[in-house]
């Protein structure tokens, strides 16, 4: 068996969140086309072996922050895709009551934090997350996805450096699909891999193909170890490509077509596919597994469709949490 | 009955709620073995230990949204601004993550959280260290904001603040640290609502912070002139209690709003225009403000005493008023 150690199960098992996701996504596209969407829907397609990857190390008791780009993160975490179009859609029975949109879903009963639609802003608060994890002594880990963009913020740098101090369990992923929005890399970041920031933060930090779904599930299963073992923080920069724009309907005027052309080639679910072909998994196989996730995706979508738009006599609920927390308080004498 | 500063009033506060409760812990600068640049958290570290009190980096933004992050994940973090003027490098955790988080989740998540800090000029820290911010927070749904005016309100406040299920910045003014009142050693809550701290027929003061003593004080003076003040003290920017600040209107018929802040869009404004909303056909003369000019907070202490108002400004406010 070629697969290091991941077994064939679990290699198709990958494929089929791979391509739930890029189906997802697919059809997210189809519904901004339509105008069901209302604003930007920014996808994930070409980053998808980063986030099923990941997941394949994470046990329930472990947590995720998510980005503007955050559906992959949601669908391999176990999120509901009706739920997910429905929030995409703005009904109520979207994950956040149609009150979030595309980029704020978030499911506390999955581990999922939340996805953050500022640049770099859910770092600190899964900083936070882990660090609730150490004080409560608690088994899990924290991932923090973020982008290339993302490393250049403040709150990346500041949150690196709490993470190690405090030895907190958190691995930062980061997604560097070469552009923040128009920008690449190469002009926003000074340093040759963002993954070397590790080093001024005083943990271990790797470059990683993030096309390629055994190099992320390899390097990231030793990461959460790490993270785990309580030895404290670890830097992941996956290199990957988003194959959309960055939103539907971007015109990608700052890049080429035969560099988005070269990029299709190291797709990774192409990717993928060949590694089950080397495992004795025919096409028709794979295809079947394909056509039948479109299906169920579809039909995700229209029953989110047909959920109930949102009841303006809710507007204002959900700012305050109505209820104090049941203290009783304690006299402190003096020692 | 004994008299403690607010200093030893938060810290004993703080020392009731750790003693009562494990999810609580705090982090900030300076704050375990130094107690806080703000001298309230002393000798917490040393009867809870290191870590529940946790000295961090200079880093105000992981500050906050690590509080974020831990109260999400239920714990409750009393995090601190050193100064309430910090909120400059940490503004996105505050505006786009700590107030808009739960709603925006559809009301998915709770953030209890207290973001301590301290407000207020006239100790000669310059411009940067005395600022008066409420009223820019006052303006983003999603935070509770609470501002006490002595020992007694900062114990009950900041007990009460603690057990609320929402992120809130509680705000201590500098200027009263060592100023005592009397508190009673019994454990109490204050919660949000107005306190009348004078009560009087003629005019309303509607006031907050370290305004209400300089309130109190143009009171006494306009009392032996036969003027009769009330002086109603918010303590809590949001929740609002509007209704004990408009029935206390309704009976005087004339009210002046005063705060430290610069007059100019300062939370005054808001206290003035609900006053004109809700009470119009009781008043008798406009609503007058008292606040600070338009400027920094400057440095030099005649300037600083020049900027920051005081019972003569307020005397002087209440005269027009009845004129």
């Amino acid at each position: 068996m070629e697969t290091g150690s991941l077994t064939k199960e679990q290699l198709l098992d990958m494929y089929s969140k791979m391509v739930k996701i890029r189906e997802f996504e697919n059809q997210a596209i189809e519904l901004a086309k339509m105008n069901l969407t209302r604003a930007a829907v920014h996808t994930y397609n070409g980053e998808e072996a980063i986030a099923v990857g990941v997941y394949a190390s994470l046990t329930e008791k472990d947590c995720i922050s998510s980005t503007h780009r955050g559906h992959g993160h949601c669908i391999a975490k176990g999120a509901d895709p009706v739920r997910m179009f429905a929030e995409l859609m703005a009904r109520e029975n979207g994950y956040c009551k149609g009150k979030g949109g595309s980029m704020h879903i978030a499911d506390q009963k999955i581990g999922i934090l939340g996805a953050n639609g500022i640049v770099g802003g859910g770092i600190p608060i899964a900083t936070g997350a882990a660090l609730a994890m150490r004080l409560q002594k608690e088994e899990g880990i924290v991932v923090c996805f973020f982008g290339d963009g993302a490393s250049n913020e403040g709150s990346f740098h500041e949150s690196l450096n709490f993470a190690s101090i405090f030895k907190l369990p958190i691995v930062f992923v980061c997604e560097n699909n070469q552009y923040g929005i128009s920008t690449h890399v190469s002009k926003s970041t000074s340093a040759e891999h963002i993954s070397d920031r590790a080093i001024g933060y005083h943990m271990p930090g790797r470059t990683v193909d993030g096309n390629d779904i055994k190099a992320v599930y390899k390097e990231f299963a030793e990461a959460a170890e790490y993270a785990r073992a309580g030895k404290g923080p670890v830097l992941l920069e996956m290199e990957t490509y988003r194959l959309s724009g960055h939103y539907y309907g971007d015109n990608e005027n700052y890049r080429t077509r035969e560099e988005v052309t070269s990029w299709r080639l190291k797709d990774p679910i192409k990717r993928c596919r060949e590694y089950l072909s080397e495992e004795g998994v025919d096409q028709e196989q794979m295809d079947a597994m394909s056509r039948k996730i479109k299906e169920e995706i579809l039909a995700a979508s229209a029953e989110a469709e047909r959920g109930p738009i949102p009841d303006p006599a809710n507007l204002e609920d959900d700012l305050y949490d109505d209820s104090f927390a049941e203290i009783k308080w304690k006299p402190w004498i003096k020692q | 009955m004994r008299k403690i500063s607010m200093r030893q009033a938060v810290n004993e506060a703080l020392h009731i709620a750790f003693n009562s409760d494990d999810r609580i812990f705090t982090m900030g600068e300076d704050i375990a073995v130094y107690g806080g640049q703000l001298r309230c958290s002393y000798d917490l570290v040393e009867n809870f230990g290191e870590e529940r009190v946790m000295d961090t980096p200079i880093s105000e933004t992981v500050i906050v949204g690590a509080g974020i992050g831990a109260a999400i994940m239920g714990l409750r973090p009393i995090v601190e601004l050193s100064y309430i003027d910090f909120i400059g490098v940490c503004f996105d955790q505050i505006l786009n993550q700590m107030a808009k988080l739960r709603y925006m989740y559809g009301g998915n998540i709770s953030i209890p959280m207290v973001v301590r800090t301290q407000c207020g000029a006239g100790l000669g820290n310059g411009a940067q260290h005395s600022q008066s911010l409420e009223g820019i927070l006052a303006n983003v749904p999603g935070i509770r904001i609470v501002i006490p005016s002595n020992a007694y309100d900062a114990k009950g406040l900041l007990l009460h603040a603690i057990r609320d299920n929402n992120p809130v910045i509680f705000i201590e003014h500098k200027a009263l640290y060592k100023r005592k009142c009397e508190v009673p050693d019994e454990i109490f809550e204050c919660d949000y609502t107005c306190d009348i701290k004078r009560e009087g027929k003629d005019l309303t003061i509607v006031t907050y912070s370290a305004m209400v003593d300089q309130s109190l004080q143009a009171a006494e003076d306009l009392q032996a002139e036969g003027i009769d003040v009330e002086v109603v003290d918010i303590r809590s920017i949001e929740p609002l209690d509007t209704e004990t600040i408009i029935r206390s209107v309704r009976k005087t018929g004339h009210a002046v709003v005063v705060h430290e802040a610069c007059k100019k869009a300062g939370f005054g404004a808001e206290l003035a225009a609900q006053i004109q909303e809700f009470a119009f056909s009781e008043l008798k003369k406009p609503v007058l403000r008292v606040g600070a000019p338009n400027i920094p907070v400057p440095f030099a202490p005649n300037l600083e005493k020049a900027f920051v108002p005081d019972k003569e400004n307020i005397k002087a406010a209440v005269y027009d008023c009845l004129k």
